[in-house]
């Protein structure tokens, strides 16, 4: 239980700063950057739980990301239903899809997964794309609903960016718990050996299974806070592109960290901002990120500080896993 | 639609497939050898259209020439990668040889956006532009062309793996590294061949087939991701199947372009992959080798 | 570790707060141009064109006194750093009027913030949805597509043919004017035997081509910005078919002639007067202006001219004019301005807006023309 004080802690702490930082800024403009850094890095955490403890990759965890917010789009704007109908609507379907694919894929060994959301991830953007009547195709679906919750309507740019910091507060809190629970255990040793693991006895898919659907819902999660506040959502957002720009966060930030994970969701969303050549670079810097970091520093940002701090400390002992 | 409209689906699906199945040729090439899934190998394709047009336009190297070069260039972009990205890493987990291919993959991709612009190039076709007439059919000289190459390569990879010692070499890679390895074949080296052969086919399959859809800094990650449908389609392993399973996606793309929605064409491919994952994972022609956990 | 990792994260916030713009005293206009991106063949002419303008503008020293200050932000043919640069338009660099996006899709996806914030935007897109059914703040400078349509179904009618293929690409501009041509055919005696669509970044419509081969058309009418329609061109020669070939004046660039190479011979089109600024009789209102356009543009980027660019320097023409006649840099000032605007001889064509017309041209701005050994002929009536 004192886990769970200290992770508790810990989120309190991230808030209060999150919290912080809009004082600091002279722009409206620059509120709804950090808003889309922390949207994404509620998909990064749960990418980052596939990743780094269950040892899997997706290539399509933009499509679950799309697909929540174009259904949340669809139910609130064409249907008119209520919001919170559209954003369950949108979970919902994503978590319902994520146990489909996962279910025959995660039995199979290695890389398979990878191909799957691959190709899941595709057939999503192409449909997006083509069902012009339903999701305005390529030019995108305008006029989504502000979000309203309970009478209150998240109008200003300032009260969404509170709103997304405490449901991320919410998600690293799970994710923490999840970690240093009985889940996580069982995870870190399907992580360090499969055949040990059955040999104690852990349902291996199982595991594997529950860990793919609940970092599909988180990012279903982002998908309808990211719909309700742009109010405008257009396939080129939920490509490969962003797929692959997800993973490098979680690889950036380094694989086994729930902080890192943030860390690498914020620096990659707010970098743009400064670097205006960025644009043209954007693709080859993310390339870079990850060879550098799987052949210079495997651990991302996270383990080169843990590393640090070893070193600062002269190697007192080392823990992985944060 | 007339018998020659089927036919037409089928001469342009033909085309088009032989491209994925070079393409799923080097992916299996490098998978045989090392257990890893190239995710750059997309990239040799785009390279090898790319460069192409860069010899032949802005160095005015003349087409045989500069195919050729783009061949070549190719082939060492590929031993470059084994060097410095994966041998560093040979030893860590799948996933992270997984995120290094897919690294390697947006850097090339990066860099050539930087070099060559997001513009498209046209190549000339190698032998002119009028295509042949058969029974309402037209065939471009460039699909005879694309054709020939490709079972000519087929040929000469089969020929190579059976009669070479390398080739031979790389063979027993597949099956057993650690006995490979004590029996005293170089593995590493057997890598780096692998890596090569696989940039070579690779770019051939672009080379071939810029003359005929044009090229851009991007063609790399469709190409590669239907290549490795391809693959799967054909049995992961088996090149055999590899260059079957890219025929068979190039034809069945076009006749579902032409028959169901022109729209959805690119979907196909992945459909049946994910179809093809569910139900049955080694493919059509595969061993079912497949590990269940 | 955690300790390090919000260092990060807070440097990185106050980096960007400190980021902030300082205020000049200059007119701020805006500017969203696709200038990298499949629409880069659009995007590249328009930043340049304005940029060469906003020069010689402030070299004769500015509207009303003031100089011009031309924000430009690259939506790299990207819906969404579209909407991304509005944003910054509007809320950071708070400027009275914006010009552009470059594409039809891109401007339906900004247009509403327009519409909420009160400021004008002059698109450089062709979809004729942009301003019909019209919109207070929202004008356009290139041709409507109906226009475009118009042109070339009048050619089809004289000469004679009855049965069409379309063959549309699937976004704003493409869709767009695959609606307009629908609703006309009918009303010009014309049948659609075939309806076909491809994606922005297909490289093989060989499936459709061997579709409309099959449907007995008299004439394709493609719909599309490049490269689609270099590939169809191609492809078209590839099939061995001979049925003509209209495009719309989305290709009416060089670009096209070197993508489609010898694949456009005999490809006809409507074009706005400029790429054949030297076939036009000498009593054109327009004849001078273009041809000093051309002189100013290839003398300063050694590059040949488009009619892309020209709808730029016509939007941002008509924004500085607008101050001046209206005495005022107030953005609703400025629309008033604008949408009084009567008889402006523009590089585009000659435009005469209204409450009613915020597009303000008419068939004159078009050319028919045919491509002949690699250059553009107009197409005697």
């Amino acid at each position: 239980m004192q886990g769970f004080r200290r992770d508790l802690a810990a989120v309190a702490g991230f808030l209060v700063f999150v919290g912080a930082v809009p004082r600091l800024l002279t722009n409206d403009y620059y509120i709804n950057a950090l808003t889309l850094s922390w949207i994404h890095a509620i998909i990064a955490v749960g990418l980052n739980l596939l990743m780094g403890y269950a040892g899997q990759i997706s290539l399509g965890h933009a499509a679950f990301y799309g697909l929540a917010a174009y259904t949340s789009a669809i139910i609130t704007t064409t249907l008119s239903l209520p919001i919170l109908v559209g954003m369950s609507a949108g979970i919902a379907l994503v978590g319902i899809v994520a146990y489909l694919i996962g279910i025959p894929t995660l039995k199979l060994k290695g890389h398979y997964l990878a191909m799957a959301t691959l190709g899941f991830g595709i057939i999503i953007y192409i449909v997006i794309n083509e069902t012009i009547g339903l999701t305005g195709g390529p030019s995108g679906f305008t006029g989504i609903p502000r979000l309203t919750l309970f009478g209150y309507k998240f109008e200003s740019d300032l009260s969404y960016y509170y709103l997304v910091a405490i449901i991320l507060a919410c998600v690293i809190l799970v994710s923490l718990n999840l970690i240093h629970s009985r889940v996580g255990r069982a995870l870190r040793a399907i992580h360090t050996s499969e055949v040990a693991s059955l040999v104690i006895g852990i349902d291996i898919a199982k595991y594997k299974i529950f860990v793919f659907v609940l970092s599909a819902l988180f990012a279903a999660i982002a998908g309808v806070l990211y719909a309700h506040l742009i109010t405008f959502v257009a396939p080129s957002s939920f490509g490969f592109n962003f797929s692959v720009e997800l993973v490098t966060m979680v690889v950036l930030g380094g694989m086994a960290s729930i902080w890192g994970a943030v860390t690498g969701a914020l620096f990659l969303t707010v970098l743009p901002e400064f670097l205006r050549t960025f644009e043209n670079i954007e693709i080859l810097l993310y390339g870079a990120i990850l060879i550098v970091c799987m052949v210079f520093l495997p651990g991302g940002i996270a383990g080169g500080c843990a590393k640090l701090l070893k070193l600062v400390r002269g190697g007192k002992g080392e823990n992985v896993g944060l | 639609m007339g018998i020659s409209s089927y036919l037409q689906f089928l001469v342009s699906g033909l085309t088009v497939g032989s491209t994925y199945g070079l393409t799923a040729l080097g992916f299996t090439i490098i998978f045989n050898t090392t257990g890893i899934i190239n995710f750059a190998q997309g990239e040799f394709v785009m390279l090898g259209g790319m460069l192409s047009v860069f010899f032949l336009k802005w160095l005015h190297l003349g087409l045989p020439l500069s195919v050729l070069f783009s061949l070549l260039v190719t082939t060492l972009v590929g031993a470059a990668i084994e060097q410095f990205t994966i041998k560093p890493v040979k030893d860590s987990s799948v996933i992270n040889l997984i995120i290094v291919t897919i690294g390697v993959s947006i850097f090339t991709r990066g860099l050539a956006m930087l070099i060559w612009g997001k513009d498209t190039f046209a190549l000339p076709q190698f032998s002119g532009s009028a295509p042949l007439t058969f029974g309402g059919v037209a065939v471009t000289t460039q699909s005879i062309w694309i054709l020939a190459i490709t079972l000519s390569l087929l040929f000469l990879l089969r020929a190579f793996f059976t009669k070479t010692i390398y080739g031979k070499g790389m063979l027993a890679c597949s099956y057993d590294r650690k006995a490979s390895y004590l029996v005293g074949i170089g593995v590493q080296k057997m890598v780096l061949l692998s890596f090569m052969i696989s940039a070579l086919v690779g770019a051939v399959g672009g080379a071939i087939l810029a003359p005929v859809t044009m090229t851009s800094y991007d063609v790399g990650i469709l190409l590669g991701l239907k290549g490795f449908a391809a693959c799967i389609i054909g049995g992961l392993g088996n090149p055999f199947g590899a260059a079957a399973g890219g025929l068979l996606l190039g034809v069945l793309e076009s006749f579902g372009a032409g028959v169901i929605s022109s729209a959805y064409k690119d979907a196909f491919a992945f459909l049946v992959l994910l179809i093809l994952l569910f139900v049955k994972p080694s493919g059509l022609f595969g061993q079912t080798r497949v590990e269940r956990v | 570790m955690k300790k390090v990792s919000l260092c990060i994260a807070a440097l990185s916030l106050v980096a960007l707060s400190l980021s902030a713009a300082f205020a000049e005293d200059a007119l701020k206009i805006g500017a969203i141009f696709s200038v990298t991106g499949p629409a880069s063949f659009l995007g590249e002419p328009e930043k340049n064109t304005a940029l060469m303008l906003q020069d010689q503008i402030n070299a004769k020293g500015g509207v009303s006194g003031k100089k011009i200050e031309l924000i430009v932000y690259d939506d790299e043919s990207d819906v969404n750093k579209a909407v991304l640069a509005a944003d910054k338009l509007l809320k950071k660099d708070k400027v009275m009027a914006v010009i552009g996006p470059t594409t039809s899709g891109n401007t339906f996806a900004i247009e509403d913030k327009f519409e909420k914030a009160n400021i004008p935007l002059i698109s450089c897109a062709a979809a004729e949805k942009i301003v019909k059914p019209v919109k207070k703040w929202v004008f356009k400078t290139p041709q409507s597509d109906r226009l475009a349509v118009m042109k070339i179904y009048d050619t089809l009618v004289a000469k004679k043919t009855k049965k069409i293929a379309l063959i549309t690409v699937s976004d704003g501009f493409g869709q767009s004017g695959r609606e307009v041509l629908k609703e006309l055919a009918p009303r010009m005696g014309l049948e659609i035997v075939a309806d076909e669509v491809y994606g922005p970044k297909d490289t093989d419509m060989t499936a459709q081509l061997t579709k409309i081969r099959g449907s007995g058309a008299g004439a394709i009418v493609c719909w599309g910005t490049n490269p689609g329609p270099a590939v169809i061109a191609k492809n078209r020669v590839q099939l061995g078919m001979d049925i003509p070939l209209y495009m719309s004046h989305g290709v009416a660039s060089k670009k096209f002639i070197e993508l489609a190479g010898s694949a456009a011979e005999g490809i006809m089109l409507p074009a706005g007067k400029l790429i054949v600024a030297d076939q036009i009789p000498g009593i054109d209102p327009q004849k001078a202006i273009l041809l000093k356009y051309i002189k100013d543009y290839e003398s300063r980027y050694k590059a040949p001219v488009s009619s892309f660019g020209a709808y730029a320097g016509d939007a941002l023409t008509l924004v500085t004019k607008a101050v001046e006649t209206g005495k005022s840099s107030n953005p609703a000032d400025i629309r008033n301005s604008v949408e009084k605007t009567k008889g402006f001889v523009g590089i585009t064509g000659v435009f005469n807006f209204s409450p009613e017309d915020h597009n303000g041209l008419d068939e004159n701005s078009f050319e028919m023309v045919v491509i002949e050994r690699g250059d553009w002929k107009i197409i005697k009536k």
